[in-house]
């Protein structure tokens, strides 16, 4: 995973050498940490193999289930997220004038990423053609949220006062409380087979 | 002769009611808007009409969640088919009254990339639904993401256009459409015309039903007499 950011990374340090124009920085930030998410998180419930979910159905309580994966993925998203970063700024220059809310938006971020991906894994890998569907079925999913993190992210990058984007953090934290909320409610639906 | 219930001469004139007075009733004369405030009769109707069918949906989405009964999820799905055709009747109306109004077919707004989300969101779960063979499997997955839709579909039609800026009427300070009725006029072909097209779409939504019912019949996969 970590190779996977780092390779696409450098890949665009190859192409752009350098980027200093802000919205690009911002935007190619979000799309790589955006399919690294992806790839990621499809994992968590497809490499289940048969046996490894009965037992799990045997052991655990749904929601209990649930909880543990999304925080494993939402964790796990941050990570990448920071590594993401470290790598942005060391190869591809720094063009971010508000770090701290920078860094804000994006722990709200990954950790939407992650609390949505966790679901739709869950539901893709009930289906056959697994990877494709994961990505029909989080696009849509993902892209508000995804407007939202580049509209409050490119605040922060212009340095403008935090305050002019808290309406931005609370739409990302509300977005987490309701995924989160059905994810409780709908859950055990999903899981017993 | 087959009986055609009430509801359904109800929605037929209804929607007559609704073209016919929506084309020749008099209407405020205002600036920029002119005639194309006849769109509230056609684009606003349609998606209240959507928002309450897909509710519809829902329902039966969570019914079929609580009781497992294979006709709930036929229900649900149908439900959403017929939503989704008012959705893109509903951004084709509202396509054409951008162009004559905004001057553009399409515009980078809050509201309209909402709409959008929402449809790729009913998209997705057609896609869901034809991925997965098991009937009862399908029924259960495929709710768990309508339910999802429809509440994310709130969230991206009603409350984020409202905290944004948008160009949309009724929507990040702009008046809606009712503001500019001043004499109520309006409301006497709106109301009617919201009832017939969901009413119609009910109808639409029936057939439907109950040609995969006869489908389902046929392969066995309902029991008879169970519905």
């Amino acid at each position: 995973m970590l190779l996977y950011s780092f390779a696409t990374i450098y890949t665009c340090y190859l192409a752009f050498k350098s980027l200093s124009h802000g919205p690009t920085w911002n935007a190619l930030f979000w799309l790589i940490n955006l399919f690294a998410a992806i790839n990621t998180v499809a994992k968590s419930f497809m490499l289940d193999s048969r046996g490894k979910q009965l037992y799990h159905f045997s052991i655990f309580k749904a929601e209990v289930f649930l909880l543990g994966r999304m925080i494993y993925n939402i964790l796990l998203m941050n990570v990448i997220s920071f590594i993401t970063l470290f790598f942005f700024l060391m190869l591809l220059g720094n063009p971010v004038q508000d770090l701290p809310s920078f860094i804000i938006v994006m722990i709200l971020g990954s950790t939407c990423f992650g609390a949505i991906l966790t679901l739709v894994s869950s539901m893709a890998s009930k289906t056959k053609g697994n990877l494709g569907i994961m990505a029909v079925l989080s696009f849509p999913m993902l892209l508000p949220s995804l407007m939202t993190i580049i509209k409050a992210s490119k605040n922060a990058l212009d340095g403008l006062d935090p305050s002019v984007s808290y309406a931005y953090w609370l739409i990302l934290i509300m977005l987490n409380i309701v995924v989160a909320a059905l994810g409780f409610l709908l859950f055990p639906y999903l899981w017993r087979d | 002769m087959m009986k055609i219930s009430w509801w359904k001469w109800l929605s037929v004139a209804l929607v007559l009611y609704t073209i016919i007075m929506g084309f020749t009733m008099k209407v405020p004369a205002l600036p920029i808007l002119h005639e194309t405030i006849r769109n509230l009769y056609f684009h606003v109707t349609m998606w209240f009409a959507m928002i309450l069918i897909l509710l519809g949906s829902v329902v039966y989405s969570i019914r079929f969640l609580y009781s497992g009964n294979i006709l709930f999820d036929i229900k649900a799905s149908e439900t959403a088919n017929v939503g989704i055709i008012l959705g893109l009747l509903g951004i084709a109306t509202g396509a054409v009254w951008a162009k004559s109004t905004w001057g553009a077919w399409w515009a980078n707004d809050a509201k309209l990339n909402g709409a959008a989300v929402t449809l790729l969101f009913y998209f997705a779960y057609l896609i869901l639904r034809n991925s997965i063979e098991d009937v009862e499997k399908r029924g259960r997955i495929s709710a768990v993401y309508n339910i999802f839709s429809y509440v994310m579909l709130i969230v991206f039609l009603m409350i984020l256009p409202r905290m944004t800026d948008s160009l949309h009427p009724g929507n990040g300070g702009n008046p809606g459409f009712g503001g500019y009725d001043l004499d109520s006029t309006m409301k006497v072909v709106f109301y009617p015309a919201i009832i017939g097209w969901t009413l119609f779409g009910c109808w639409m939504a029936d057939l439907r039903i109950r040609l995969t019912k006869l489908k389902l019949l046929q392969e066995n996969i309902l029991e008879n007499g169970k519905s």
